[in-house]
Parts: structure tokens; C-alpha cells; sequence
């Protein structure tokens, strides 16, 4: 359901609004569609990191674009969030590279440390874990990715020191 | 030589600032192509002499992609850059965005000063988030300095450049799929004709090169189009950038003549880790069909010599493997991977994917079938060309090369219900 929207600008608040424009202006005037991607990251992060169903459908209508477009559009790449993350988004490759390193090693432990698998939230919503696939880093290979952030040549030991400094 | 191309800078401190990259004459090449008004046609006479292949994988040769285009075509045309760097095992493309961001911009401006396109996009995987600042930072800078804009220089040639940032989808280093993807949209490939050249983004002419491929432009210009060809061999023009990782003391990415024994890179790399043996290596990306170490010993990095062990050089993306690894379990990963990342549009990829993961992953649990073997090459033949993309195919060589070179120990697993490796 699209709704009619009379004003733009009381779909954000002025600074993501200012941002999903950033990204619109790159494209030419008649594809704004084109910074659907970009708005739905910066909406996402806005939100703790993840996309609600009227967070897509108000990019819709920024973008004026039908809402369906956007879903398929946020269900399709992996970066994007349909349900809650941890403040803290633990993506650890396990893809060849990383795993004849013993990436397997860092999974455990994580798993272990944290109480929580591949796809889960931790109580506090502090941390979230989730399997990537190669992140494009595999001479620093085991890695993991934690926010924008790529931690590389992992132990356990490395892991723990860099969860400890996490806010 | 080492270095030459592009990673020029690499020495430098700092090296993505646009100081230290004029310092080693960039954007020199530039100025001289648009102060002199150089035709647009013996630009690309000379990458066409260069001998430079798309670094991305498919190694078809730049030159000849970019004559596809029909320069005095009226309208918009569009110069696309390939950043979606995510073929398993390759990690040069985040080298040059990090460390020489300066060459890709001189080099996408230069193409678009070849083409007739006045706009650019480097579509860069959204996970890359360093590398996206960086070359932001140096977009800004050249915009200052007059490099990208209207009437570059005073030549009257206009060229802006933006970054699109994907969102986590390997198929999107497929080029039309990486076209929808900018268009704000599903990344599934289009069928082919028409092509890129005719029809690309946002149904204009357009040329996608990968990141290495464009990055390597204004060298050929500054030095000529026979320098870069001689610093490789015959059907493989220039240096390469390698990305070598596994069981390796030293893994990295060494920028090296086309044609350097594989002896010597994995030198370079500081040999096998804890002095183990080197059991197989995959060459070009995890789509590269497997070797055998001791006949990957004998092969020179170039595409003749390893397409003639029946593998291919691919983005240059080198894994090696020690004789602790499960082949098996190796192919139960890179299965799992192309099955995670097929776009679903085409029946046999989507399915067959599937297929080949679930097979190999019963074969490494222990309960394989006989005939699973058989299966997995029926499979894997009845992907292989019948997708609209290359996706397919890359799902099924790996598991086609893993049972040329390791039927045995895939036999072993059925047989015994468990790996003939240590390791498993």
C-alpha cells in the first residue's frame, strides 16, 4: 500500500533526508530508483541496523517508488536486515581461504564466548553472529567483519581483545 | 619486476593522497592526452596493442571491448567501473582501491575520454567500506584539482565520476547484473545481446571494466601499448596482480610479469606454511578448476599455461592447499558458496546448485552413494552453458576439476564413511 505522501521531507528527519539525497543526486534526474540501495543502508543503520516493513515502504515513497520494488530490492542482498541485529554485527567468513586457516576455531569461540550461533542476538542485544561469504580479505584470512570495520589474521586471543574494546 | 603498474605507489607513505601519487607522475598521462586532443581512436589502438585482458576474470581484451562502442552515438554514454571485488580467493581489487585510488579515477577518465562518456560509476562492494572512503577522499581531490568535472583542463571535455555501493551479492560482479544493481534494483543478469556496448546502463552504451583492467589505462598510455605487452609473453600482455592465500607464510597480493613461474610467486609468498606439502591449487578464483600441486609447480601464471592444465587464470586469485586439507570438504564449501549466491532466475543454476551442494555435503557427512559420483557430473554438465550468466558454469567447474584430479578420495569417502585425509 503506497501512501500519499504530501511532504517528503516528514518521511526522515532532515539529516537522513539530507543523506538519501546525497545519493539521488549522483543519478540522473529520471532514476532516482538508483539510491534505493544507498537510503536503505542509511535508513538501516539509523535503526540500530536493521529494515522494518515501514521503513521500506517510506523509501518507497521518498523514491517514489512501488513498495514491492523495494522488498525485493532488501531481500536480495545480504547486507540488508529484516530482523533485529546486535548492536554489534559479528559477520565471520568461513569461505575457503578463511576456513583451511581455521576460521572454524573463531566460530567456536565466538559461539562459545557469546552463547549464541549463526543467526542469533544475544540477551542484550549486544552482539549478533552471522556466516558471510568471502569478504575480498583472504591474505588476512581468518577475518571477520564488525560494522564497517574488517578484523584480519584472527586467534581467539585477537578476538577476545577486540570485543573487549567495543563499546 | 614488481610494482610496476598498479601498485606504482605502493612504496610511498600515504599513498592514496593525490601528492604522492602526482609525485610518481600521475594524472601526467592525462594532461598530455587533453592538452594534445589525442584521437580518441589511437587510445584505444593502444590498449588494443597492450594486450591488456579484463583483470576481472573473463579475460576478454579491453581494447577490443571498448571498439564495441559506437563513439558518435548521440546521447549519454557511461564508463562503469567493476569494484564488486568477491570471486572466493581474490582481494587485489581493495589493494588499489586502498593504496592507489588516484590510477582508477585517471584511468576511468581516460576511458571515458576514449568512449565518448562523460559520466562514470565505480560500483564498489558494500562491504568494502575503506576502501569506499578512500576513494571518496580521492574523488574530492580531483574534483579540486580540476581532474573530474566540465571541461576538464580546459579541453572542453566533461567527466564526473560517482561511487555506487552494493549491498552483499556476488552475482553482482557479473556486468549486467552489476547494471541492474546501479539501476537500484534485483542484481539477476540480463541475457546477452544486446550487449553492454549497445545497451547498458540505463539502456545507453556503456563499458564495464574491472578495477585492475582500468587502473592499468594510464601506464599504457604514459609507456605505450608494446611496454606493457612486453613485460609479459605471448596472449598475456603486462603484469598482473596476484592474490595468494592458504596454507602460505606470506599471503598478499604481488603485482608480477604475466608469465612468472608459479614457483616463483609462491617464493615470493614465503613458501608452505610450517614446511607442509603442497597438495593442490586453486589458480584463478574458486571457479578455476583445481590443480594438483606438483603439476601447478610447472606452470607459468599466465592464461595460456594454465588453461592448458585445464583451469583458467581468472581474476588471478590464487588459494594453495596443503596436503592436511579434505578435498571433499574443500568442494562441500565452494558448493555451498554457489548455491548461497545463485540468483534464482535460471532453472538449472538454482536448482542445480542445490544439487551439487547437497550431494558433495552427504558425500563429507558420511553417507555417500555409490552413484553419487556419477550424479555429481551429470549435474554439473547439465548446468554448465545452459544459464544465462556464468555463475552456472562457475558452480559446476570446480566440482567437474575436483573429480578429474581427487575422484579416489571422494571414492574413499563413500566407501569408508570417512576422510582419507588426517585432517577429516
Amino acid at each position: 500500500m503506497t501512501v500519499t505522501v504530501k511532504d517528503k521531507t516528514e518521511l526522515f528527519s532532515p539529516q537522513i533526508c539530507a543523506e538519501i539525497d546525497r545519493w539521488i543526486a549522483k543519478y540522473p534526474a529520471e532514476w532516482k530508483q538508483s539510491a534505493v540501495m544507498g537510503a536503505l543502508m542509511i535508513v538501516q543503520d539509523e535503526n540500530g541496523g536493521w529494515l522494518t516493513t515501514e521503513l521500506m515502504d517510506r523509501v518507497a515513497d521518498y523514491l517514489d517508488m512501488p513498495p514491492i520494488a523495494v522488498y525485493e530490492v532488501a531481500t536480495f542482498y545480504s547486507m540488508y536486515e529484516l530482523k533485529p541485529v546486535g548492536k554489534h554485527k559479528i559477520c565471520v567468513c568461513t569461505n575457503v581461504s578463511c576456513m583451511t586457516n581455521k576460521s572454524d576455531l573463531i566460530v567456536e569461540h565466538l559461539e562459545k564466548k557469546l552463547g549464541i550461533s549463526f543467526g542469533e542476538v544475544t540477551e542484550d542485544g549486544r552482539f549478533s553472529m552471522k556466516e558471510v561469504e568471502c569478504l575480498g580479505a583472504c591474505g588476512g584470512a581468518p577475518m571477520m567483519q564488525i560494522g564497517k570495520q574488517y578484523y584480519e589474521n584472527l586467534t581467539p586471543e585477537i578476538v577476545d581483545a577486540i570485543l573487549e574494546g567495543l563499546e | 619486476m614488481v610494482n610496476e603498474v598498479c601498485l606504482r605507489t605502493l612504496d610511498l607513505e600515504r599513498p592514496w593522497l593525490m601528492e604522492q601519487y602526482q609525485s610518481r607522475g600521475g594524472y601526467e598521462v592525462l594532461k598530455q592526452v587533453l592538452t594534445e586532443k589525442r584521437a580518441p581512436e589511437a587510445i584505444i589502438e593502444e590498449v588494443k596493442k597492450s594486450g591488456l585482458r579484463g583483470r576481472g576474470g573473463a579475460g576478454f581484451p579491453t581494447g577490443l571491448k571498448w571498439s564495441f562502442i559506437s563513439r558518435n552515438a548521440p546521447g549519454q554514454k557511461y564508463v562503469v567501473c567493476n569494484s564488486d571485488e568477491g570471486e572466493p580467493g581474490t582481494f587485489k581489487d581493495r589493494d588499489i582501491l586502498r593504496y592507489n585510488p588516484h590510477q582508477l579515477i585517471e584511468g576511468m577518465i581516460l576511458a571515458g575520454y576514449a568512449i565518448g562518456a562523460t559520466r562514470g560509476y565505480n560500483y564498489i562492494r558494500g562491504e568494502f567500506w575503506e576502501p569506499y572512503e578512500r576513494f571518496e577522499q580521492a574523488l574530492q581531490e580531483a574534483r579540486e584539482a580540476g581532474f573530474l568535472g566540465d571541461n576538464l583542463l580546459g579541453s572542453g571535455f566533461d567527466f564526473d565520476l560517482h561511487t555506487h555501493l552494493g549491498g552483499g551479492a556476488y552475482i553482482c560482479g557479473e556486468e549486467t547484473a552489476l547494471l541492474e544493481s546501479i539501476e537500484g534494483k534485483k542484481g539477476q543478469p540480463r541475457y546477452k545481446p544486446p550487449f553492454p556496448a549497445h545497451f547498458g546502463l540505463y539502456g545507453r552504451p556503456t563499458i564495464i571494466n574491472n578495477t585492475e583492467s582500468l587502473a592499468s589505462i594510464p601506464m599504457i598510455l604514459e609507456k605505450g601499448g608494446e611496454w606493457f605487452a612486453d613485460i609479459g609473453v605471448k596472449n598475456s600482455g603486462g603484469s598482473k596482480l596476484f592474490s595468494i592465500s592458504g596454507n602460505i607464510n606470506n599471503p598478499g597480493v604481488f603485482e608480477i610479469p604475466m608469465g612468472t613461474p608459479f614457483s616463483e610467486l609462491l617464493e615470493m609468498a614465503g613458501g608452505m606454511k610450517d614446511g607442509r606439502k603442497i597438495k593442490a591449487v586453486i589458480p584463478g578464483g574458486s571457479s578455476a578448476p583445481v590443480i594438483p600441486g606438483e603439476q601447478m609447480m610447472d606452470l607459468n601464471m599466465d592464461y595460456d599455461s594454465i588453461a592448458g592444465a585445464g583451469s583458467m587464470l581468472g581474476s588471478g586469485a590464487v588459494i594453495v592447499l596443503d596436503d592436511t586439507n579434505c578435498m571433499v570438504k574443500t568442494l562441500e564449501r565452494m558448493s555451498y558458496f554457489y548455491h548461497e549466491e545463485s540468483c534464482g532466475q535460471c532453472t538449472p543454476c538454482r536448482e542445480g546448485t542445490g544439487w551439487l551442494y547437497r550431494v558433495v555435503h552427504r558425500i563429507e557427512s558420511g553417507q555417500g552413494r555409490q552413484e553419487d559420483l556419477d550424479l555429481l557430473d551429470d549435474v554439473a554438465d547439465k548446468i554448465s552453458g545452459k544459464t544465462i550468466c556464468a555463475l552456472g558454469d562457475a558452480a559446476a567447474l570446480p566440482v567437474q576439476g575436483m573429480l578429474r584430479h581427487y575422484r579416489d578420495e571422494f571414492q574413499y569417502h563413500i566407501d569408508h564413511q570417512r576422510c582419507m585425509v588426517g585432517a577429516g
